[in-house]
């Protein structure tokens, strides 16, 4: 068993709107020293593959089929191998 | 001209989709996400809404539909594909146009008329004109159309920039984009010309009753570039 932990993020040249209103929120509630906010997602994904090889390209062939939209996103993961 | 209305889990416009292609005295069908095979349409409206809750995001689980690969086809083989709102985000999920969906800028739902200029020829807008300006609803969260800039030069140069959003006079600027879209950008086409996809709805104002029918130029148009009946004015 696998445990997949990706992230999600938008791409450093794509306007981030809802990470602008954090960082303006922040800003008004003092925290002056935010200087940029980015905002993204995180998904775990469970799995079984025979090996670890195995599971890196499931976990890869998912980011790119469905979880990020590589116009806009990219991804990154860790992967780590736990009990069943 | 028969149309085929795609309802989704969360599909929310797919009845003003029907009500309004039967009101202009199109035969329409409702088509179930599930089904494997489109019926004898000979346009395809993925309507607007929240397919799949929007979740992950907007369109991303409704373009694994079953019905979808039966869409791409339907496409491919040079059928009319109207994508509205979700629709949009849909087509765009699934690659048959390019770009993606932000977030508004404004990060506000915006649910008011808005002003596109006609941008480009073709079935879809053949009866309204290049340079017209229409006044259609909108109602979206996630409207920001985005793309780089490569992209939006192939768009300009191939003439699939559809609709722009304007002002009443039909000049574009910053203040009448109420989303942050690209360009101003609010309808483009794929290559082709026989794929739109579009943020503002034109099935709501179709009805005289809901006062404004400039929603029924595009239908008439897809209908007219098929020699369909045309019920426009």
């Amino acid at each position: 068993m696998f445990m997949a932990r990706i992230r999600v993020t938008l791409k450093p040249t794509v306007l981030d709107p809802q990470g602008a209103a954090v960082r303006k929120a922040l800003a008004s509630l003092g925290f002056t020293g935010v200087e940029d906010v980015r905002m993204g997602k995180y998904v775990e994904l469970k799995l079984t593959a025979r090996d670890r090889a195995a599971a890196e390209q499931a976990v890869a062939k998912a980011c790119q089929d469905l979880l990020a939209n590589p116009v806009i996103e990219e991804y990154a993961y860790t992967l780590e191998e736990v009990g069943g | 001209m028969r149309f085929g209305v795609v309802v989704f889990p969360g599909s929310n416009c797919d009845t003003d989709c029907y009500h309004a292609l039967r009101g202009l005295g199109y035969p329409v069908e409702y088509v179930w996400h599930e089904a494997a095979s489109l019926p004898e349409v000979d346009c395809v409206v993925l309507p607007g809404g929240f397919s799949y809750g929007d979740y992950l995001r907007a369109g991303a689980i409704a373009r694994f539909a079953r019905i979808m690969p039966a869409v791409a086809a339907h496409a491919e083989a040079g059928g009319a594909v109207i994508g509205i709102c979700n629709g949009f985000q849909i087509l765009l999920e699934a690659g048959l146009l390019p770009g993606a969906m932000r977030r508004n800028a404004s990060l506000q739902f915006r649910c008011h008329d808005v002003h596109v200029r006609v941008e480009a020829g073709g079935m879809f807008t053949s009866l309204a004109g290049r340079g017209r300006v229409l006044r259609l609803p909108i109602a979206h969260a996630e409207g920001n159309y985005y793309c780089g800039a490569e992209v939006l030069t192939e768009l300009e140069a191939n003439g699939q920039i559809a609709f722009r959003y304007c002002d009443a006079d039909g000049k574009i600027s910053a203040a009448a984009n109420p989303n942050g879209a690209v360009g101003n950008i609010a309808g483009i086409t794929n290559r082709r010309g026989n794929v739109l996809g579009l943020m503002p709805h034109p099935e709501r104002c179709c009805d005289p009753v809901l006062g404004n029918t400039d929603g029924r130029l595009i239908f008439a148009s897809i209908a007219a570039s098929r020699g369909g009946l045309c019920h426009v004015g």
